[in-house]
């Protein structure tokens, strides 16, 4: 365990971090008094790096993500975003909800809701246009534009919310479990289709999880949570092959060991016994 | 064949009741109640003719402009009311007051400071119509998704953009709700309107031909009546299918999302 602290220390200490989330702290105010759901909260995100935040159920996982977008005020603690301090939603951050039936605008095609925020950045229509087929292209969707959400299947949804976010160009991508709502088949295309964007286009991601096969096989880095009041219980380096394969990567001897291992600190997190 | 099916019960129980309602009067002399045949007759003869542009123009006219103009002041405001908190809380206890008080009797109340006049029957309209859409169309500007609401925001959809590419939309379902209900209102207060002093229009000439016992002449109004209130509504259905086409697509929509 040493070890891996210090490789992700080393990691960290490589390149200027992109994205800095320090002493992040996130108290809900309720009728029954305070909630703690984020505890003192730290970590950095290198530019181009893959890194998955798997933790046990209501382990306060998408209070942190809204926190790090910008959708929601820590109580207290700063995120930065190169070098700017996030104070809202800011252009330079993209999120994938795990709602796509919820995240899409059904009055608006396809098309129309990729173009959305590039609309709004009041990108030229020709350059628009270009970005939105590049985005629709990168997920496999060239065909479906004039076509509207509802009239799609969940998991074309959802790369059509990919799509959107990547058509932003955004410098971190942030997914809150984007995958949890769809079936086991698209969810592996889903995964690889991830991966490819993120090899292509060198985007940062930051990858919210309760799985934790899902975890190993996507990430670069696995950031373990504790349960709520939630802290970082390990930062894991996935040291896989850079070129994944469902069957291969998987059933990889060093994929069992790291899966074990996280599935080893997850029991400890759900214990409510912060290792170290 | 479905065209077929689908004229047999739209037109099923109105024929049926027409039928039954000519047997019952079959050699009826009785004064208040008129014969099908003699109805139909009146109502192209009473109708067709000058009245249609003395006195069913103006008063359509007047209810489509009381209309629209209920519709777009209540959809101003209730978005304005719906995104923005305290001017809600600020204003909700007067309007259940003002909500609360019946629009006819602001009739005679107009009247005086008004006049007999066009404008003073339009107001009458617009202030019975406005409240079921104003009310609808903060409920649907205050319950937008939060996941969409969230998009919005990651993607800096902001202030106006955000109310017109957001919150309009998605609170559309729940405005035409709000607009149904203000077309029978609308219809009721244009009558209303008409019966106590006015010059003209459908209410004022179904009350002279009440004066004057003519009687077939009066039944064939309120038929004049019924024939709006069915236009008015098939015109809404069409423009609501085209404004809300996504909402009933996505009910049934082909995908798996919620």
């Amino acid at each position: 365990m040493v070890l891996e602290d210090m490789e992700s220390q080393a990691r960290t200490a490589g390149g200027v971090p992109l994205l800095s989330v320090q002493k992040l702290k996130k108290t809900y105010s309720t009728p029954g008094g305070d909630v703690e759901a984020v505890a003192d909260l730290s970590f950095e995100l290198r530019e181009g790096e893959f890194a998955c935040l798997v933790g046990p159920s209501g382990s306060g996982k998408t209070t942190l993500l809204k926190c790090i977008a910008g959708l929601l005020e820590p109580t207290s603690g700063t995120v930065t975003l190169a070098g700017k301090r996030v104070n809202g939603p800011t252009k330079g951050m993209a999120v994938v909800f795990q709602e796509y039936g919820r995240s899409l605008f059904p009055w608006m095609t396809t098309r129309g809701n990729v173009e959305l925020p590039l609309k709004n950045q009041k990108v030229p229509a020709a350059a628009r246009n270009s970005v939105v087929d590049e985005a629709l292209e990168a997920v496999g969707l060239g065909h479906v534009g004039k076509s509207y959400p509802w009239q799609l299947s969940g998991g074309m949804q959802q790369r059509v919310a990919i799509a959107r976010a990547i058509a932003s160009r955004p410098k971190v991508l942030l997914m809150d479990e984007p995958f949890a709502a769809v079936d086991a088949q698209t969810r592996a295309d889903l995964e690889d289709l991830v991966r490819e964007v993120w090899r292509r286009l060198g985007v940062t991601i930051l990858f919210i999880t309760h799985d934790i096969d899902e975890s190993v096989y996507l990430g670069e880095r696995v950031i373990v949570l504790s349960s709520s009041p939630t802290v970082i219980q390990q930062d894991l380096a996935i040291d896989l092959p850079d070129a994944r394969d469902q069957l291969e990567t998987r059933n990889l001897p060093r994929f069992a060991e790291l899966r074990t291992r996280i599935y080893e600190e997850i029991q400890i997190a759900k214990r409510g016994t912060p290792a170290a | 064949m479905r065209i077929m099916r689908q004229l047999a019960f739209t037109l099923g129980l109105p024929v049926i009741l027409i039928v039954i309602w000519w047997l019952a009067t079959l050699g009826s002399t009785s004064f208040f109640v008129p014969q099908p045949a003699q109805l139909a007759a009146e109502l192209v003869n009473v109708w067709l003719g000058p009245r249609l542009l003395e006195d069913v123009v103006p008063s359509v006219v007047r209810l489509i402009a009381g209309l629209a103009l209920a519709i777009v002041v209540g959809i101003a405001l209730g978005l304005t009311l719906g995104t923005v908190r305290w001017l809600r809380r600020l204003t909700e206890p007067l309007f259940e007051f003002l909500r609360a008080i019946p629009a006819t009797i602001l009739v005679p109340v107009l009247l005086l400071i008004i006049g007999i006049n066009d404008t003073m029957k339009i107001a009458v309209i617009v202030f019975g119509c406005v409240w079921p859409i104003l009310l609808n169309t903060i409920e649907g500007a205050r319950a937008v998704d939060q996941v969409l609401t969230d998009t919005a925001k990651i993607y800096g959809l902001n202030g106006l953009r955000r109310v017109r590419a957001l919150v309009l939309r998605s609170a559309t379902p729940q405005i035409m709700v709000g607009i149904r209900q203000s077309l029978s209102i609308g219809l009721i207060l244009m009558v209303i309107s008409e019966l106590f002093a006015s010059t003209n229009g459908i209410g004022f000439a179904i009350v002279q031909f009440q004066r004057l016992y003519q009687i077939p002449e009066m039944w064939s109004g309120i038929v004049v009546l019924g024939l709006l209130g069915l236009g008015l509504s098939a015109v809404f259905r069409l423009i609501q299918a085209r404004v809300l086409f996504w909402y009933y697509g996505s009910r049934e929509g082909t995908g798996d999302g919620a």
